[in-house]
């Protein structure tokens, strides 16, 4: 039998054989894993809800259904939801005080059909208020650190997510990717995450930030497990209207396909003025290896690439604006104390429900959308998203993948960024132009620089997520970067 | 084009924010530095190019109007701040 101090560097393909070998039972690996985060997580502050109860629960009937003859490659896997994905009578924070009484009444289809697969929920995490920031600092629930240097921020918008793997408290959990959510803090903590491409994951029950752009996917240590999570995660949702009803790939047998052939383009904008040098030299270390798979390089031009961030920052809040004009305190959430009158009631209850970064997307948003502001605002931002949608069309007619770094720097100081929220805007400049488009992003661990981790961002053409995960899975194959665990974890 | 603080006193209330007078100050600049990062778009010629709202450019999708969802009043109303007799209350509207 295996030891409780080795069960948790098992990734979730491994924990599948171990399970089906009946090395250890599933409630055996989630009695280990809650022991685990109890001791450990307090330095990270990854988890808003330890959902105990329901993950021992859930542990025992998978324990069941695998005695029954079941044999799922997640039947029995723990796993951690970001707390913007609605779980039945568990709250749902979204890392906000004006959720943090809401116990959501109903499961998101994501949780709905992991849990079907038999996955154990562990607990609910942390995150950037509603998902909007880059460092995890926003939430209500306090900043979460990075387990590779406890003074640095993990990423956000899923930091939490990030975090917990990172930390091996998890062997993956759920993200959301609005502008780089899943994949910016994937690199900062040496994961493998995948934004998929819009529409192919239900953002039913998954609270709206910027419903044009949200798309929720798989942090994991490596590419197979994310593959695994996707092909349960993803599919067709009559519950969701943007949900694309298309077959999915097998993402699993498409990881075995060799790179020989593949085309990579390397856009000359991601290698830039603002991108460290060293990340640079990392990246460039990787087209090495992916070159000696067999695959071949070019340059390529993405020139709409430095207006994604302005436009975004159009669309993203407006969108947020309406979105977030539900919490009035009238059916859910936070309630001011002693309203005077009713605008009295929804002005109080937003303003102290709301954190600062949260407001001021808010007033973005309901100033670009206000009478008058429109065509110079909203509609330039999309017309400015189409240029970006059609650099990529262009692109991919010259190459399979295009490849660069996630972010320009490496995993900052916690508060470092907070005294200018633009400063940490720009920080998503890389991430930014997938979510515009609705294309699909990876990003994987390639090295590390003083301690830190680095990632690389692969993108396809749209529903190509087997690609990306073959891509990435090929490179873990030569490489060992994603096996590497932070000390003192 | 820099906000005044009366504008930003307008976006807060069509927003249903309350602002403090101490607040206002600091948020003025904030707006104001997002605002200067958003307008860098003016420069960029989109003259012709259709605006872009879905990134898969479908239309929306319809479903029979059919009742598929039951009535859980009382489940959702667990978690309002304050309901009576299945109504949700709010401070009085009418005099």
């Amino acid at each position: 039998m295996m030891k409780d101090s080795d069960m948790h560097n098992l990734t979730l393909a491994e924990i599948a054989r171990n399970l089906a070998e009946k090395h250890f039972s599933a409630e055996e690996l989630t009695r280990t894993l809650l022991a685990r985060i109890e001791q450990l997580d307090p330095q990270l502050n990854a988890f808003i809800s330890v959902t105990d109860e329901l993950a021992l629960a859930q542990a025992k009937a998978a324990d069941a259904r695998r005695a029954a003859g079941e044999n799922g490659a997640l039947l029995g896997a723990p796993i951690g939801h970001k707390d913007l994905f609605c779980t039945q009578g568990i709250r749902t924070s979204c890392g906000s005080k004006i959720l943090d009484n809401f116990n959501a009444p109903y499961d998101a289809t994501v949780v709905e059909r992991l849990a079907a697969a038999g996955t154990v929920t562990l607990g609910k995490l942390n995150m950037d208020e509603f998902a909007m920031g880059s460092a995890n600092e926003s939430s209500y629930y306090g900043a979460v650190k990075n387990p590779w240097d406890l003074t640095r921020v993990p990423g956000g918008s899923s930091g939490g997510s990030a975090a917990a793997i990172a930390a091996r408290l998890l062997p993956a959990a759920t993200g959301t990717d609005t502008g780089g959510s899943i994949r910016q803090p994937a690199a900062l903590t040496n994961l493998t995450g995948l934004k998929p491409t819009y529409g192919r994951v239900s953002r039913w029950g998954m609270v709206a930030y910027a419903s044009s752009l949200d798309q929720g996917g798989p942090m994991a240590r490596t590419a197979e497990d994310c593959a695994l999570l996707l092909s349960a995660m993803a599919g067709f949702d009559a519950k969701d209207s943007t949900s694309v009803d298309q077959p999915l790939d097998d993402y699993l047998a498409a990881l075995s396909q060799p790179l020989a052939g593949l085309r990579i383009g390397l856009p000359k904008e991601y290698f830039g003025a603002g991108l460290d040098p060293k990340i640079a030299d990392a990246v460039m270390a990787s087209v090495e290896e992916l070159k000696k798979l067999g695959a071949t390089v070019k340059e390529i031009s993405l020139p709409n690439m430095q207006h994604a961030i302005p436009s975004y920052y159009v669309i993203a809040p407006a969108e947020a604006s309406s979105n977030l004009s539900r919490f009035d305190g009238v059916r859910f959430g936070y309630r001011c104390e002693n309203p005077a009158d009713l605008t009295d009631l929804y002005k109080r209850s937003r303003a102290e429900g709301f954190g600062d970064e949260v407001k001021r997307r808010i007033m973005v948003g309901t100033y670009a959308l206000s009478a008058g502001y429109y065509d110079a605002y909203y509609l330039k931002a999309q017309k400015i998203r189409r240029l970006i949608k059609q650099d990529f069309v262009a692109a991919f007619e010259q190459v399979d993948v295009i490849l660069g770094p996630t972010t320009p720097n490496l995993a900052w100081k916690l508060g470092e960024k907070n005294a200018d929220p633009v400063s940490a805007y720009l920080e998503d400049i890389y991430t930014i132009t997938a979510n515009l488009a609705g294309i699909p992003g990876l990003s994987m661990p390639a090295g590390f620089i003083d301690g830190l981790p680095v990632g690389v961002q692969l993108l396809a053409p749209y529903f190509q997520e087997a690609r990306l995960l073959n891509v990435a899975h090929q490179y873990q194959q030569v490489t060992d970067w994603h096996m590497r665990a932070p000390a003192g974890f | 084009m820099a906000l005044e603080r009366t504008e930003v006193e307008k976006i807060a209330h069509l927003a249903r924010l309350g602002l403090s007078e101490a607040d206002l100050p600091r948020t003025t600049e904030t707006l104001n530095n997002i605002l200067g990062l958003i307008d860098r778009m003016q420069a960029v010629d989109t003259t012709g190019i259709e605006p872009l709202a879905h990134p898969l450019e479908t239309t929306q999708r319809l479903r029979a109007d059919a009742v598929t969802e039951s009535n859980q009043r009382d489940a959702y109303q667990t978690i309002a701040p304050a309901v009576e007799e299945g109504l949700y209350l709010v401070p009085r509207v009418i005099e």
